[in-house]
């Protein structure tokens, strides 16, 4: 069930690795039986587990009313840790007061962990609607015995059992003993709340760990000490795949509380989540591991990979991509209506490497014993930390407990838990518990990059400059190659390259990969980012290319709308791994969104030039549908300000609106950061960039000033929150810039341009 | 030897005279609420309060803390309750991760004390130097306007 969206081509590469968790090969994985598995099957019980009513992994409740609610998917910002929660409190009607959520360790039995995608309530809103219903109708059944009334006199409300007719009420903690003697309901029996019975659901919510952040009391990974632990820091092959020729570490050996060196083996291919090699300096405290690291003396084989350098890298790939490549999509013959001779527009689009840089760096600790290995680490994906680091130690996965802790920040990074398979390999040589510790630089040079990619697009456009031809090319390393494929992966193309929503009766979408020199990741909204600001960019170009305003023309380019048969195009559309009749391809929502954009901010309320500016995009991703207004002030030194964005979502049902909200906010953060700053490049195989000064992301200063939210209220199942935000800014941005200096930026980072 | 004070306890310090205090408030004190984010003074993640004025810890050699009281995130709240800044942040929402946020709360609380009334150029001028990756700087903004208006 887990590679029900690649094809048979594709398993041939991801051969023996797919349970490492990646989103590529994940898509659906729901347990649809979750009820009263033994509690013998689970690797670590949760409370939730040994709780004496206990209907579902997810939930668990006492006879003093205190209900458990595990979170199996992973906090990095979302909310997610209180939003799923909410959902199954709602259902069981619970008071929040009295509900205590748990972190799930990682374990097959909650289902598919792996925390990116943005699909965490898109996959379980169900699953814990279920468990709260199934806790609920079991609390009935209890009070109609020991009222001695039928279920059907009964309601709930507060945490409390009610029958209105006599006006008595029965707690919750007291029906537990009697309810736990119950089996558990099937779903197809369960009533669940309609939408104007929610009290939790689509309220406003504070996060459960909002004070303790607030306290500093809050705990990620870097937070974990255990007994006896040691510390460790390494330093890893500058080139990937680099071996150590000679290593001196006598100096180091001499740093207070450094106790000794372990040369670890050097990454093979596929790289998947395995550690990177290097050598580990071992000691005392992270103070004495990291000057004990700067001491060795390291002379390193590079080899192969030590021919990338990003600027000759660029020019193949902007060669490559004009010429023809693998077609992705295909509708109509845009061969024929380009050789009609009619005017034609053509555009060039180039984005950088970039970093996830989140803000705490990779960090784990692993105590390996008797065969054992238990690991806390700020992973988005904990069942892969369990498949990685039984293949690094030997071990059934089985043995491996991973905690997960809260994660700063995550953006994709933390799917990769190649710092815990190192933690894991230390501890079992050392024969303690580690604490590996990356510092800014390791995470900034050994990185699962967002690619660097090159798109082209050509279109033929009509006598009012609608496309009637619409060709889309892309070229980027792929994300692929982590896994073993030397060319992009089918979801690859799936995001913004064969899938664009406008009503063209010609399209023709074509991609190849490029080599591939360093470790190649998801980065938030992937390759949505680069494919929408070149799709999104080239739109606005031929907007003013035939002289309309860019929303009265993507409204009309999109048309009144409808839903997108990509398969009758030639495409085996992933759809973010969700099927195509729940979450169809709706370009209907894609205009609507538009359309409140329009209304919602200043389009169309002032003239650009001068200095000032305001861009438009819109664009569906994970199976969301947003439109970004950007508005820039440029001024006389060709410095960007970011004044105001507005984002417009639809993204179905929202269960905590303001952190939703925060997430669209802080997506138009990052891509804004992303457009203007975001590079990291390579010279002889060696990552440039070494800390924030290289690698600059968004600060107070320099992010937009203020960001506004709107909802469309669409009533449809709930999809993505946590990536579609940033895609349309980057291309809104681009346009803005465009319409306030008249300068066309095809480039990131667009601070490269002199706008003046 | 180094006597200092951290969030009002007496301590002694006889280790390595090169290290940043970030490490000691986190490996020795175990304070681990002061974050790590960059090393390179350039996050503001490891923000703490010497002598009431904002520091990055990761730049702090213990050498320069003789004497000196420290304030980490880890005391702000005097006998639990919280001070304005971080009532304004749990008022406002502010955290996504949460991970930057002691620097930030950090940052803003020796902003206030500073600059009591603080325009939004002052507060730009003042957090520049924390990241947040999360991208909460507009929520930073207004709570540090809502803490202002609390404390006065």
């Amino acid at each position: 069930m887990i590679i029900e969206n690649i094809s048979l081509s594709r398993r041939h590469f991801l051969g023996g690795m797919l349970s490492t968790g990646a989103f590529v090969v994940v898509s659906r994985l729901v347990p649809e039986e979750l009820h009263a598995q033994a509690a013998s099957a689970a690797i670590f019980n949760t409370k939730a587990d040994t709780a004496m009513l206990h209907p579902s992994v997810y939930l668990g409740i006492e006879p003093n009313g205190t209900v458990f609610i595990v979170t199996h998917r992973s906090e990095m910002g979302t909310g997610i840790r209180t939003s799923l929660p909410l959902v199954a409190a709602d259902e069981l009607d619970a008071d929040w007061s009295k509900c205590r959520i748990e972190q799930g360790v990682g374990d097959t039995r909650y289902g598919d962990q792996n925390t990116d995608g943005s699909r965490s309530i898109r996959d379980f809103y169900d699953a814990f609607r279920v468990a709260g219903a199934s806790a609920r109708s079991m609390l009935i059944t209890a009070a109609a015995a020991q009222l001695n009334v039928p279920a059907s006199e009964l309601t709930t409300a507060n945490h409390e059992v009610v029958h209105a007719k006599s006006g008595r009420k029965l707690g919750y903690g007291a029906l537990v003993p009697a309810a736990a003697k119950l089996s558990v309901p099937a779903k197809d029996a369960l009533t669940f709340k309609t939408k104007a019975q929610w009290k939790f659901v689509g309220k406003e919510r504070k996060i459960y760990d909002l004070n303790n952040i607030a306290t500093g009391k809050a705990e990620f990974g870097l937070d974990v000490y255990r007994e006896g632990m040691v510390f460790a820091s390494i330093e890893h092959p500058p080139v990937l795949g680099g071996t150590v020729k000679a290593l001196d570490d006598k100096d180091a050996l001499t740093v207070k509380g450094v106790s000794q060196t372990v040369t670890l083996d050097t990454i093979k291919p596929p790289v998947l989540f395995q550690a990177l090699g290097g050598v580990a300096v071992i000691g005392s405290s992270t103070w004495a591991v990291m000057s004990g690291r700067k001491k060795l003396k390291i002379d390193w084989n590079d080899g192969p990979h030590a021919s990338y350098t990003s600027e000759p890298f660029k020019a193949a790939m902007l060669a490559k991509v004009q010429q023809p490549q693998k077609v992705a999509r295909n509708l109509g013959n845009v061969d024929a209506e380009f050789a009609k001779g009619g005017k034609v527009i053509e555009a060039l689009y180039y984005t950088p490497m970039a970093a996830h840089a989140s803000m705490e760096p990779p960090a784990a600790v692993a105590d390996f014993r008797n065969g054992k290995v238990e690991v806390w680490t700020p992973t988005q994906n904990p069942q892969a930390v369990q498949d990685t680091v039984a293949a690094a130690v030997g071990v059934d996965k089985k043995n491996v407990i991973c905690h997960v802790t809260l994660l700063g920040g995550g953006f994709g990074r933390k799917s990769k838990p190649d710092f815990a398979a190192e933690a894991a390999i230390l501890s079992k040589k050392l024969g303690k518990p580690v604490k590996v510790i990356w510092t800014r630089e390791d995470d900034i040079h050994f990185d699962f990059y967002h690619t660097t990619a090159a798109v082209y697009h050509k279109a033929a456009v009509d006598g009012r400059g609608k496309p009637t031809a619409w060709l889309q090319r892309s070229v980027f390393p792929p994300i692929g190659s982590t896994f073993g494929s030397p060319v992009p992966l089918g979801f690859e193309l799936d995001m913004g390259l064969d899938d664009t929503l406008y009503d063209v009766p010609n399209i023709r979408a074509e991609n190849a990969g490029a080599d591939v020199h360093v470790r190649i990741g998801w980065f938030r909204a992937v390759t949505n980012n680069f494919h929408a600001f070149a799709a999104h960019s080239f739109a606005d170009e031929m907007a003013h290319a035939a002289g309309r305003d860019t929303l009265e023309y993507l409204l009309d380019v999109i048309g009144p709308g409808k839903i997108i048969d990509l398969k009758a195009q030639g495409v085996d559309y992933s759809n973010y791994g969700a099927p195509l009749d729940k979450y169809p391809v709706d370009s209907r929502r894609l205009r609507r969104v538009l359309e409140v954009a329009g209304e919602k901010s200043n389009w169309g309320k002032r003239k650009p030039g001068n200095g000032w500016g305001i861009g438009i995009a819109a664009h569906r991703s994970f199976n969301t549908y947003v439109a970004s207004v950007v508005e820039v002030e440029v001024d006389q030194q060709g410095r960007v300000r970011i004044p105001r964005i507005d984002q417009v979502a639809d993204p179905g049902v929202v269960i905590n609106p303001d952190r939703v909200r925060a997430q669209f906010e802080g997506a138009a953060v990052m891509g804004a950061g992303l457009a203007m700053f975001g590079e990291i490049t390579a010279a002889n195989g060696r990552i440039q960039q070494n800390n924030f000064d290289g690698f600059r992301v968004a600060r107070m200063n320099d992010a937009p000033v203020q960001v506004n939210v709107h909802f469309v209220e669409s009533g449809n199942l709930p999809t993505g929150v946590g990536e579609p935000g940033v895609p349309p800014v980057v291309a809104a941005l681009a346009n803005a810039i465009f319409a306030a200096t008249g300068k066309r930026v095809r480039e990131m980072p667009f601070s490269k341009t002199k706008l003046v | 030897m180094v006597k200092l004070t951290v969030n009002g306890k007496a301590h002694t310090y006889d280790g390595d005279p090169e290290m940043p205090l970030l490490w000691y408030v986190r490996d020795d004190l175990r304070l681990t609420g002061t974050r790590f984010g960059c090393g390179a003074g350039l996050c503001g993640a490891c923000t703490v309060h010497v002598n009431g004025a904002a520091v990055r810890s990761c730049q702090t050699k213990m050498s320069t803390l003789e004497g000196k009281t420290v304030l980490t995130v880890d005391g702000l709240a005097a006998n639990g309750v919280m001070n304005a800044v971080q009532k304004a942040w749990v008022t406002h929402n502010v955290p996504q991760c949460g991970y930057c946020q002691s620097g930030q709360i950090m940052s803003a609380t020796a902003l206030l004390k500073s600059t009591p009334n603080p325009t939004d150029a002052d507060i730009d001028r003042a957090m520049a130097g924390n990241i947040c990756r999360c991208g909460t700087y507009q929520r930073i903004r207004a709570a540090i306007h809502t803490a202002a208006k609390e404390r006065a």
